[in-house]
């Protein structure tokens, strides 16, 4: 057929290999994000094709399922324990119906998803908080799922990987939120003496409670640029020493300054990272 | 019912109430303080050392807010810097290499709050007793005794037995805050107080403590030697127990399982 090709008549100017196309139109309608950093509005579409990074190094938050997508295998997670729900167990005003909102505007169902994955060929149990649920807060079925994930990663002899991003314990769920600090720990302190591998990434923002529990429990802690990090949050700091706070006051560079965290590991080349250090605990040859 | 909650919150704090060296000098004999985390320095907010409850050696740890407005400064009402957290720790590893069971009272308003405690790492400070305290392998009790604030509270208290006094408070978050947080008004402080279920009696009603510590003879030189008692008869338990770890370890597990 092709050889017939000088033979065929174009029927439009299309098939005649086409005129000079129509310039391309400016596109009006895709929306825009402003970087906080840089000032410079985006188009989402570049913000989500750089990891959700802006040019200028700019982090912004990902969903915990974007991550996963980000940082796993194609096609290797598998999830764990998302039946485990909180339950209102203080019977907290409001609390029920702020759970019902949030799960319809999240559509997810609690503040950590957990399951299996694979990184860079690397077995492993992952759990990624989420953002969009109440900041991540961990009441009881955060614990739980977390506290899950590791029995299991123990039993199977697996490393875990954890993205924390946490505003801290779950007021709402009183005690028992406070409880699951103690609850994840000894989890995470089971999985540690059996010698396994916990690798922590640190996420914008990582505070209160969890950044006093599992969130800095890693054998190695990594923090994203510019995250967030610490225990007591920087405005009641503020006002309750009536001090200004430093430049850079609970960032990731303050943690690394101030020997919290083993490195930064920008997005760019993140995946690589936790997949070399994966295979460097779990007996994998050099890549 | 509204307003219960709040009026035990400010008895846990008020400035009458005993604290954690009255708890030591009421309770043990030749008490000998041991400062200072070998790290960085002493933090006043946590004392700790030996004694002897009756005739067995023990390791105490306590929050000290202090009496006074000049104690209170020096203590910094009870707030403890990481440093203190990590004496607290290197105690209570001396205390399980010399087989000696720990006894924590835990009254804080919260870890301290300040650049300095964020530039050492308090986050990593209470993480780090919350792991270790899960494994020490030796007997572990603490007892609230004013306020338990939060992570500042837990970080003393991952304990085989823990017990509340009749008036102290264990809470996520300071009614104030909760309130200032939940509905931008920290005047709602005592609604909030209700919500958290912060009392040793809701406390006991979670399960969250073992049990609660009449306030009734408080005032009365009865107290302590009574206190005393009890500890000793605890301990005797607990060193009989050959699974201790896995018992504590089950304790903290159940909070929030589900099914």
């Amino acid at each position: 057929m092709p050889i017939l090709d000088f033979l065929y008549k174009p029927k439009n100017e299309l098939e005649k290999g086409g005129r000079a196309v129509a310039p391309v139109q400016e596109d009006q309608g895709e929306p825009e994000k402003e970087c906080p950093n840089c000032r410079k509005s985006i188009p989402l579409s570049r913000i989500w094709a750089n990891a959700n990074t802006c040019s200028c190094g700019f982090h912004f938050r990902m969903s915990a399922r974007q991550r996963i997508s980000f940082i796993t295998d194609k096609g290797s997670f598998k999830e764990m324990y998302s039946d485990i729900v909180s339950n209102d167990p203080l019977k907290f005003e409001g609390y029920a119906q702020k759970l019902e909102t949030v799960r319809a505007a999240s559509n997810e169902n609690e503040a950590v998803i957990c399951g299996t994955a694979s990184i860079g060929g690397t077995k492993c149990v992952l759990f990624v908080m989420e953002p969009n649920f109440m900041m991540g807060s961990m009441g009881s079925a955060v614990g739980e799922r977390i506290t899950r994930a590791f029995e299991y990663a123990t039993k199977k002899g697996l490393p875990v990987v954890g993205y924390t991003v946490s505003g801290g314990a779950r007021m709402q769920e009183g005690l028992i939120s406070l409880m699951q600090m103690a609850k994840t720990s000894g989890a995470v302190k089971r999985h540690s003496d059996a010698g396994l591998f916990y690798l922590t990434v640190l996420t914008d923002p990582t505070t209160g409670g969890v950044t006093a529990s599992f969130a800095m429990e890693g054998d190695i802690i990594l923090a994203e640029p510019g995250a967030t990090v610490g225990f007591a949050g920087a405005r009641v700091i503020e006002q309750t020493t009536r001090k200004t706070l430093p430049k850079g006051f609970q960032k990731a560079e303050f943690l690394l300054e101030h020997g919290f965290a083993d490195a930064i590991a920008p997005r760019r080349y993140q995946r690589s990272l936790v997949a070399m250090l994966l295979k460097m605990h779990c007996g994998g040859e050099q890549a | 019912m509204s307003g219960e909650a709040y009026e035990i919150v400010r008895k846990a704090r008020s400035a009458g109430r005993c604290t954690g060296l009255d708890f030591i000098k009421g309770i043990f004999n030749h008490f000998f303080e041991l400062h200072g985390d070998r790290r960085f320095a002493d933090d006043s907010a946590i004392v700790g050392g030996v004694a002897y409850l009756n005739d067995m050696p023990v390791t105490v740890i306590a929050i000290e807010k202090g009496h006074n407005a000049r104690e209170r400064m020096q203590r910094l009402f009870g707030a403890p810097n990481p440093e203190g957290y990590r004496k607290a720790l290197r105690l209570m590893k001396q205390a399980e290499k010399f087989h000696r069971p720990v006894i924590c009272f835990v009254d804080t308003s919260g870890a301290y709050c300040g650049i300095g405690a964020e530039e050492r790492g308090q986050g990593l400070a209470i993480a780090e007793n919350l792991c270790e305290m899960m494994t020490l392998n030796t007997p572990v009790i603490s007892i609230l005794i004013g306020e338990g604030g939060s992570g500042g509270a837990l970080a003393l208290s991952v304990a085989d037995r823990v017990y509340m006094l009749e008036n102290a408070v264990y809470s996520v978050i300071s009614p104030e805050g909760c309130a200032s947080i939940l509905w931008k008004d920290s005047t709602r402080a005592a609604d909030a107080a209700d919500c958290l279920k912060l009392t040793a009696k809701d406390a006991k009603e979670l399960g969250i403590i073992e049990d609660i510590i009449s306030e009734d003879q408080i005032d009365t030189p009865d107290f302590f030697p009574a206190l005393r008692e009890r500890l000793a008869a605890e301990i005797e338990e607990l060193k009989k127990d050959h699974a201790l770890l896995d018992h504590r370890y089950n304790r903290f597990r159940a909070f929030g399982k589900t099914k």
